[in-house]
């Protein structure tokens, strides 16, 4: 694919911020905007994912308009949406219409602020309290599966049964992300987690605990997605995004897939190699979804990081996944640690590894290339970031 | 509780005589579900409901602990059961049993929770 990111900006980042969406959205807007060299002037295409009214809880962000109409963008190619290959779908559709000559920099970005709207209360369940539920979710709620943490932990329970996988194994994701998180200033949760508090946390959905659950955020995250042309001009180092993988082959139902140990991701995958010549070996770090610690795992047997099944004798005793291991994952923190910024937050650390910018934090080996990952059950979108030059 | 719409309303009625059905073709006898209007294999508009034996064996399951919503119990048994007519056909349920007794692969009986018009199929161990 003919496309860069020019540049990466972040919002303050945490627990109950009290700001609202757009603040956030312009703060992460504007330091992606400028990181690229450029001016809002220069910005001639928007996107974001969900986009405006896509779901409450501060799950959806302010809508491509409102970020146009506070910028003052002159706009040439534009679009928000739910659907396609998980949140990170924003940036492919960026890196389309860059490729397809359409807009010359775009500017996407994703909001959440569903810490704020969670308030003093837990974490509710989705259609909870809905007196009549139609459409796809007539198929979950009315058992009280409320949640994507019930729907995939039937996935994970399946994966434990045909491959022997073990709570213990499936730890050492949190576990790992726990202290790459201790090296991030931003990170929500930097205090370090031993393998007994993983297991002694409360349980949410067998085999979930607490800690294999993101935690919910606010915080924005942009990017400038531009012509490769423009690379030689880019002020910071650019990711030049060398393939995307976006395809659904299954059925696109959380329960109906065909195979429930690997979902969509498997086919996210599968599409990406078939477009690159790079190879799985090739990969130096791996930002994988984690809005449940099991959907790593399956990115990681997607992605041929492993074999199938393979994924907890893989992460086992956490040496492999760490920061000076052979495929350091999730070097932030991920949203289990870092806080849920919703796919984007793993694109925005790929950036900074090829960069090198990553301070304490920072591998110790080259990064040349970056796989990330974002989604889980039917949901999956992933792409190869490479450094320009 | 369920809306009921035009192609899916049966599914949700259907438990009144004690009685799962499911969509099926036909003219080459496929179950779909969730219902659509159309045969996914054939392409086929000729589509009806039709009763089936109400067993299946249970594919996977959580045990859920955590309250999402206000005036529920926990913990409950979430499963994921195989129709036992046709291979990949598959619902989300409730597993009527105790939470440390429910395993992979334990054959199931529909039963149905009765919100007259609308029967939800649960599931229990058959014996």
């Amino acid at each position: 694919m003919r496309a860069i990111i020019s540049g990466i900006g972040q919002s303050a980042v945490g627990r109950k911020l009290g700001r609202s969406d757009i603040d956030l959205t312009l703060e992460a807007s504007l330091a992606a905007i400028a990181d690229a060299g450029l001016t809002p002037s220069d910005i001639d295409g928007l996107a974001t994912y969900p986009g405006a009214g896509m779901g409450g809880g501060g799950f959806s962000g302010p809508g491509s308009p409102e970020v146009q109409d506070a910028l003052r963008l002159s706009l040439n190619w534009h679009r928000g949406g739910l659907e396609g290959p998980a949140q990170m779908s924003a940036v492919i559709d960026s890196a389309m219409a860059v490729h397809c000559g359409l807009a010359r920099h775009v500017l996407a970005y994703r909001t959440v602020s569903e810490s704020t709207a969670q308030g003093s209360g837990h974490r509710e369940g989705i259609g909870a309290g809905a007196p009549r539920m139609g459409g796809p979710m007539q198929w979950s709620i009315p058992f009280r599966a409320y949640s994507a943490a019930c729907w995939l932990a039937i996935n994970a329970q399946r994966h434990f049964h045909e491959f022997g996988t073990t709570r213990e194994q499936l730890g050492m994701i949190p576990i790992n992300q726990r202290a790459n998180a201790a090296l991030n200033p931003n990170a929500i949760f930097r205090d370090p987690m031993t393998l007994d508090d993983y297991l002694g946390a409360r349980m949410i959905t067998t085999p979930f605990g607490l800690f294999d659950c993101d935690v919910p955020a606010d915080g924005s995250t942009a990017f400038v997605v531009s012509i490769p042309e423009y690379a030689p001009d880019a002020p910071h180092l650019p990711g030049v995004i060398d393939a995307v993988g976006t395809a659904l082959r299954g059925r696109p139902s959380w329960d109906q897939f065909d195979d429930a140990t690997t979902m969509a991701a498997r086919d996210a995958a599968a599409s990406l190699w078939e477009r690159t010549s790079l190879t799985p070996a090739d990969v130096d770090i791996a930002e994988l979804y984690d809005g449940f610690s099991f959907l790593t795992m399956c990115w990681l047997e997607a992605l041929g990081f492993c074999g199938r099944g393979e994924g907890g004798p893989f992460v086992e005793g956490g040496a492999r996944i760490a920061r000076d291991g052979q495929l350091p994952l999730n070097t932030h923190g991920g949203q289990l640690s870092a806080g849920r910024l919703h796919g984007f937050g793993f694109i925005h650390e790929a950036m900074v590894q090829l960069r090198g910018i990553g301070g304490e934090r920072q591998v110790p080996k080259p990064v040349n290339v970056a796989a990330v990952a974002n989604g889980g059950g039917p949901i999956a979108g992933c792409m190869l970031l490479t450094r320009w030059r | 509780m369920p809306r009921l719409e035009p192609d899916s309303g049966f599914f949700w009625t259907s438990g009144k005589d004690g009685v799962l059905r499911f969509l099926r073709c036909q003219d080459c006898q496929y179950y779909i579900h969730p219902p659509a209007p159309v045969c996914p294999k054939c392409f086929g508009r000729h589509v009806a409901p039709e009763p089936v034996s109400g067993d299946a064996v249970l594919w996977s399951y959580t045990v859920n602990h955590h309250q999402w919503a206000p005036g529920t119990e926990e913990p409950f048994v979430i499963g994921l059961v195989e129709i036992v007519e046709q291979e990949g056909l598959r619902l989300t349920t409730n597993v009527l049993t105790e939470p440390n007794s429910v395993e992979i692969g334990m054959p199931l009986h529909v039963v149905f929770e009765n919100h007259d018009p609308v029967f939800i199929p649960l599931f229990e161990p058959r014996p």
